[in-house]
């Protein structure tokens, strides 16, 4: 029987095996989904990501700060079906600046090298989301919800 | 790529695509021994038939619904019964079909055959599959060769080939079987050779039977064996058999038949042919620089080879290798018929007899030294019995998996349970018991004012006559507050049972809810239809012995458990004794020997559940969607109701799902209130599935963990068609 550990542990690695993520966002309750380049903490409680500040996705965080992230391992093979894991993460997301983006943008980078110049333009933003819940699937048909309680 | 091929197009680089029974006969044939026509169809012809009908992945996706490690044995056979039910109805791609018709019967035309499983992870000298996959002689006409080939694919799947590849660490995804189309040959003499026996290196050893050798292998045959020294090529011992039967080629098939009386007081080989056989296993073992275990066949004086492989390298059992229990999964119909007489006459009595004597001892009127013995004593009876579980009353339960199997061959129904329905028809006691609860639940629902009396619960009150049949109830089928096994819980008046029948007076059954009608004898009707004459016979014995398996897999619970029953009431009474004393801060009178002996047998508390919140940690980890077996098809939604205690039940509402580690019979009463059951146990043929079925249920087993993730009154949803539990309402 697997623990609690052992759930944390696998979104943990599938987190740092996986550079992209699916982004879900809403405009006037019209969905919306696209790719971001991220990062996790250690701990798992935030995700980190950037945009230019003029994208949809950005407008659309902005209005409305609940979002959420998919990312799976599936490598479009059959195989998929019973092999692959997905975590859908569910928080609330915003912009950080200042120190906190200091501190923070050498661990983006540190995963994402090649998107130093990407981030460091002025016109792009840090954002951060908090997580509340991770649920994740595998085995084709099985799903676990993580929930933080603090 | 050439999927087939001849024996003797088959070179050294091969070995992968042929498997190692085929590759060892064109080798044999290549070097001068003689072997019958054989044909080998490559695994590469699997894999097309696997991957053109999209087989691989719904294989590899039943493989991997649950960790491998957490199903019991009944689920892997589930999981085997449905993989092969796949291979039956997912018909040839044409192209493949027309490839293999072409080639087989320009061979084969109308020459019967044997058609063998030849896996390339088979058969070398560190892993044996001998027996594990699937062999079948006697099969004529390309359709029936062809749909024989599937079966030998679908072997590759079956639940003792599954628990042996994963007990030596091979990878199921990387599986693949090839097969080899022999002409059979009809020996009137064959057998098996070792030529180095595996205990002692010196000798040989050489065992042989009338008929056809699957007599032997099957276990069918007794047959005579010699032992021979290797170096001087003499034999040093022969036992003979008690030579009473044969296996011989019948219909499309093969029969076990009596031995001619003139033959049964010769042995099969005379002295000249033991050393014959013994000569072609050396000079076996010499080709292959390995020890050999060969089959082979006299045909009209003449020596034939059917199979050779190294002898593993363990050379017998080693401490761990549970191959042989594996084996044992596979029981033919004789064995099976002879099982069936040792337990109804043998073991059942003795059980009964077991449980009735050890509670002559009452534990309450022994010293606590006394009483550490008596648990002791009561351990080592009740861990003979669940020996005698495993090795006789388990392998019984394959009645009902034989006769499944052969259903599924000759039906091949969409629904790889459909044989569970024509099982049903024995009559179990819990479903008359379920039917007179509903007729006094019918009373009381026309009966107002004795509604009332009952809710109040005052027996002084409630009509007499009434009171009578609910007496009488209680007289046969006991007080359904008490667990069968326990005994320990049952709660004094019939309160629960009152509970239960107004729950039942106020919600009647749904006609289409109530047990399903008997459309069982349509179902026999039309399975026995596909035998005739004698084989007609043959399967109707085969569903009676399937219905007494069917039936003991539920008696023989309940009589183990009153055996363990036994043990728990001693371990009460010590546990009772050890906090009196702890209370009264007497620690030194309860004797240190009660303590050890409680901690020995482990009686400790129930794990907790691995997901519940501790202290001081900032998250929290619940499911949402948990799979397990399909167990009985249905949909439902429902507030959960689960059971950790029998007392639980008399609580039991109306339109709940019933959530519970194991139902076992005396459980079973609230199912017909219930909308759908779920259970930790998991398998088809377990009870609770069984009544669910019964009752058109939807049911899932086989769910880890079920009583304690799952908590009353979450709102849960029962997917019976899929396996799939899904918790609480979906909200983020």
């Amino acid at each position: 029987m697997e623990k609690a550990e052992d759930i944390q542990r696998q979104i943990r690695e599938l987190f740092v095996s996986q550079n992209l993520a699916v982004l879900a966002t809403h405009n006037e309750e019209q969905p919306y989904a696209n790719l971001v380049a991220f990062v996790t903490t250690d701990d798992l409680k935030y995700l980190y990501f950037v945009t230019p500040r003029a994208t949809r996705k950005f407008a659309n965080l902005s209005a409305d700060s609940r979002v959420a992230l998919l990312i799976n391992n599936s490598t479009n093979q059959n195989t998929d079906f019973h092999q692959a894991i997905a975590v859908t993460a569910v928080g609330k997301a915003e912009e950080i600046t200042g120190d906190d983006r200091t501190r923070v943008l050498p661990l983006y980078l540190a995963k994402h090298p090649h998107l130093e110049e990407f981030a460091k333009s002025p016109t792009c933003a840090l954002v951060r989301v908090t997580a509340a819940s991770y649920y994740l699937v595998k085995n084709f048909q099985n799903v676990m919800e993580f929930h933080f309680t603090q | 790529m050439n999927w087939i091929l001849n024996i003797s197009e088959i070179t050294s680089g091969d070995r992968d695509r042929v498997g190692g029974k085929g590759y060892a006969l064109a080798q044999l044939a290549g070097n001068g021994f003689t072997i019958p026509e054989t044909l080998c169809l490559t695994v590469d012809a699997y894999d097309q038939f696997v991957l053109r009908t999209g087989l691989r992945e719904r294989v590899l996706i039943e493989l991997n619904r649950k960790n491998f490690k957490e199903m019991r044995w009944e689920e892997i056979w589930d999981c085997a019964t449905r993989i092969r039910n796949m291979f039956l109805r997912t018909p040839m791609p044409e192209e493949i079909g027309t490839r293999l018709r072409q080639e087989i019967a320009n061979r084969f035309k109308d020459k019967r055959v044997v058609v063998r499983s030849s896996a390339p992870e088979e058969d070398d000298a560190h892993a044996s599959f001998a027996g594990l996959h699937e062999s079948y002689l006697n099969i004529q006409g390309t359709d029936a060769i062809l749909a024989h080939i599937r079966k030998v694919w679908a072997s590759l799947w079956s639940d003792a080939a599954l628990l042996y590849r994963q007990e030596i660490g091979l990878d199921a995804e990387k599986s693949a079987m090839a097969v080899v189309i022999q002409e059979i040959i009809v020996g009137d003499r064959s057998g098996v050779a070792f030529s180095k026996n595996p205990n002692h290196p010196s000798q040989a050893v050489i065992e042989s039977v009338y008929g056809l050798n699957q007599g032997l292998v099957d276990g069918l045959v007794e047959p005579d064996r010699w032992i021979l020294d290797r170096e001087r090529k003499t034999v040093l011992t022969h036992t003979p058999a008690q030579r009473q039967q044969q296996m011989i080629p019948h219909g499309d098939g093969v029969v076990m038949s009596p031995l001619p009386p003139e033959l049964s007081t010769v042995p099969p080989l005379n002295p000249d042919e033991v050393l014959g056989v013994f000569n072609v296993s050396l000079r076996a073992e010499n080709f292959f620089k390995l020890p050999q275990d060969t089959e082979w066949t006299y045909k009209d004086n003449t020596l034939l080879l059917l199979q050779s492989r190294p002898i593993t390298s363990s050379g017998g059992e080693t401490p761990g290798d549970n191959r042989s229990w594996y084996l044992s999964l596979h029981r033919s119909f004789e064995n099976l018929k002879a099982l069936r007489k040792k337990i109804e006459h043998e073991l059942i009595p003795k059980m009964i007899e077991t449980a009735r004597t050890m509670a002559e001892t009452d534990p309450d009127t022994l010293s606590d030294q006394e009483l550490a013995q008596e648990i002791r004593r009561r351990w080592e009876m009740n861990q003979n019995w669940v020996n005698v579980y495993w090795e006789d009353f388990i392998p019984f339960a394959h009645g009902v998996r034989l006769f499944g199997q052969v259903y599924n061959d000759v039906m091949q129904p969409k629904d790889a349970y459909e044989f569970v329905d024509l099982l049903t028809q024995t009559e179990m006691a819990s479903l008359e018991r379920n039917q007179i609860l509903a007729e006094l639940a019918e009373q009381i629902r026309h009966d107002p004012q004795l509604a009332a009396q009952l809710r109040q619960g005052d027996a002084g009150r409630i009509k007499p006559a009434f009171l009578a049949e609910v007496e009488s109830f209680i007289q046969k089928f006991g007080d359904l507050s008490c667990s069968m096994t326990g005994g320990t819980q049952c709660v004094e008046d019939a309160m629960p049972l009152f509970n239960i029948l107004l729950e039942m007076a106020a919600h009647p059954v749904p006609g289409e809810r109530k047990r399903k009608s008997d459309s069982a004898s349509d179902l026999k009707e039309r399975f026995l239809s596909h035998f005739q004459g004698q084989e007609r016979d043959w399967a109707g014995e085969l569903l009676d012995l399937a219905r007494s398996s069917y039936r003991l897999r539920d008696d023989d619970n309940i009589y183990l458990g009153r055996i363990e029953a036994q043990v728990l009431i001693c371990v009460q009474v010590a546990k009772e004794r050890i906090n009196a004393s702890s209370q009264s801060g007497e620690t030194q009178s309860v004797s240190e020997e009660l303590k050890t002996v409680l901690d020995d047998l482990e009686h400790r508390a129930e794990p907790m559940n691995p997901y519940q919140k501790q202290s001081g940690q900032s998250f929290e980890i619940k499911p949402r969607q948990l799979v397990g077996q399909p167990a009985g098809p249905g949909l439902c939604r429902g507030k959960a109701r689960v059971i950790q205690q029998h007392s639980e039940l008399a609580e039991f509402k109306a339109g709940e799902v019933l959530v519970c580690d194991a139902v076992d019979p005396n459980m079973t009463f609230v199912v017909p209130l219930a909308s759908g059951v779920v259970e930790r146990r998991g398998g088809m043929l377990i009870h609770g599935a069984i009544i669910a079925r019964e009752y058109g249920l939807p049911c899932v087993t086989g769910i880890a963990n079920a009583t304690s993730f799952i908590r009353t009154g979450d709102e849960v949803t029962v997917d019976g068609f899929l396996g799939i539990v899904t918790v609480g309402a979906g909200d983020i």
